[in-house]
């Protein structure tokens, strides 16, 4: 492309005038406003907002306490404590996230092996305080399965608990008896 | 005495309405601006947004009213007042009414000048009393500016006080009953235009207070109402060059069926309609393009204009 370095004298004075005519001729179009409390911008169904934790389809928590997300968090923002019930499953004691910190990157969803960590598409989240914008577990827990409906953490993981032996989880074989084995 | 009472009465007629239009105005440009820009603009404090501005002048109001330690306090606190009272003064000889200005002065045009030159003073003043790198930088700024286009200016309405015959703004306003100046000095007009933008100091040639690189220039370290006289002075300004040059090039009043005040109105509106396009579309220019542009474009134009309509004038004169 040859690019032009040389321009007439009265390219200035054409130049000017050609910006204030496509200007003039703006002011004609229809504003872009969204007026936001009454208008309100669509927002996408996978846009990243305010984090929630979820539940699986038996009603119990999925979050394990595994931390993952509380360490690929890029900014800290996520604090929690694991602890066990009495069937030897894994749950948060408590489960803090400091929305005034977070960036809504979505790593901790990402992190997540249970799908129990979720972004959702609300954004209003505006508070007078600062400490308002600590959420704890209260606040966090939902009473549904979120995006995936299904998943059920401990339906699939080997572990055993309470109501579940080793080798009773789906696809997993039974579990070897490894004594059988011996001559 | 009635003399005396009928000068009170349109001196206060037109403070007030100067002091209403100004703050009206700074909602209106906020509005256009908007819509040059595809936006909405304040549309939220009373009807379409009109109390905007009576909210911004509360939240000013109440402000503290801050000397900063390191400053000169006495220029500091004198330079917003200098800017009040020039552009104030200098509508003393503007003739809105068919009838003339509130002084009949027989130097208005020269007496607008050296109101125009004594507000430099303010932003100078402001500048250098403030006693920090943006405002000093702004103050230097503005009266390079400022005294480069004053010339141009002044050269471009010598013109017309050429063919007029007289520095008397009515004078000048009776003299254009036929014939508006624009058309017989087009060069001037486009002059003292170009000029007027860069003495008011708004964009494209608003350096003195360019925010992305100095803040807000020379007022950057005032606040509450000494920042609100500022702010105020420049929409007077507004005002003011767009009467001038209302009076001088598009005939003043002058007009069919309307009363002269409202021909005025609308006169002045369409400068002020201008002023705030060109704001937005163009941007802002560099020091030096400035200075050249000032001096090896916009007074070579002038001076040239100058000495051709004395020239034609002359032969004129000869010639009856
Ligand atoms: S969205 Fe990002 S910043 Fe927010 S909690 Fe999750 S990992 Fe941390
Ligand atoms: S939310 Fe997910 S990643 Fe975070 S601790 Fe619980 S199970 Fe682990």
């Amino acid at each position: 492309m040859k690019v032009r370095t040389h321009y007439p004298p009265w390219a200035a004075v054409t130049g000017l005038l050609r910006a204030m005519w496509i200007i003039f001729k703006y002011q004609f179009r229809r504003p872009v406003t969204i007026q936001y409390p009454e208008q309100r911008a669509p927002v996408a169904p996978r846009n990243r907002g305010r984090i929630v934790l979820t539940r699986d389809p038996d009603g119990e928590e999925r979050c394990v306490g595994c931390y993952l997300c509380a360490v690929v968090c890029p900014v800290d923002c996520i604090a929690l404590q694991a602890t066990e019930d009495e069937h030897g499953r894994r749950y948060p004691e408590w489960f803090q996230i400091n929305f005034s910190r977070c960036i809504y990157c979505g790593f901790c969803e990402e992190a997540c092996p249970t799908y129990a960590i979720q972004l959702t598409p609300d954004y209003e989240m505006g508070e007078h305080q600062r400490s308002h914008l600590i959420y704890h577990k209260d606040d966090l827990l939902i009473d549904g399965p979120g995006k995936r409906h299904q998943y059920n953490f401990y339906r699939h993981a080997g572990v055993e608990i309470g109501g579940k032996d080793k080798g009773e989880a789906i696809a997993e074989e039974p579990a070897v008896d490894i004594r059988d084995l011996l001559p | 005495m009635s003399a005396h009472a009928e000068l009170l009465t349109r001196m206060a007629v037109t403070l007030v309405v100067l002091l209403v239009a100004a703050p009206m105005l700074v909602w209106v440009e906020r509005r256009l601006l908007a819509r040059f820009q595809l936006r909405l603009g304040p549309n939220r404090v009373g009807p379409f947004g009109i109390l905007q501005t009576v909210a911004d002048a509360l939240k000013l109001l109440t402000k503290e009213d801050w000397v900063p330690p390191f400053a000169d306090p006495v220029p500091y606190v004198v330079a917003p007042m200098i800017l009040g009272i020039t552009v104030l003064g200098a509508f003393a000889v503007v003739p809105f009414t068919a009838s003339g200005a509130i002084v009949d002065l027989d130097v208005g045009l020269l007496f607008f000048l050296a109101m125009s030159s004594v507000g430099v003073y303010s932003v100078m003043l402001a500048g250098v009393a403030s006693n920090s790198k943006y405002a000093m930088l702004g103050a230097v700024r503005a009266a390079a500016q400022m005294i480069s286009y004053e010339l141009a200016m002044g050269l471009s309405l010598a013109s017309i006080v050429l063919i007029a015959g007289s520095f008397n703004l009515h004078d000048i306003v009776v003299a254009q009953q036929g014939l508006p100046y624009v058309v017989i000095q087009p060069f001037a007009f486009v002059v003292f235009v170009i000029a007027g933008l860069a003495e008011l100091k708004r964009a494209p040639f608003d350096l003195p207070e360019a925010e992305n690189e100095i803040v807000a220039g020379f007022h950057t370290e005032y606040s509450s109402m000494k920042f609100a006289l500022f702010f105020l002075g420049e929409y007077l300004g507004m005002i003011l060059i767009g009467a001038i040059a209302t009076t001088v090039f598009l005939g003043g009043g002058n007009g069919p069926f309307l009363p002269a005040p409202v021909w005025f109105a609308i006169k002045v509106g369409l400068f002020i309609y201008l002023f705030i396009w060109a704001r937005a579309t163009l941007p802002r220019f560099r020091y030096d393009h400035l200075m050249a542009f000032g001096w090896k474009v916009l007074l070579p134009v002038a001076l040239l204009n100058l000495m051709v309509t004395g020239a034609l004038v002359v032969a004129r004169t000869a010639g009856s």
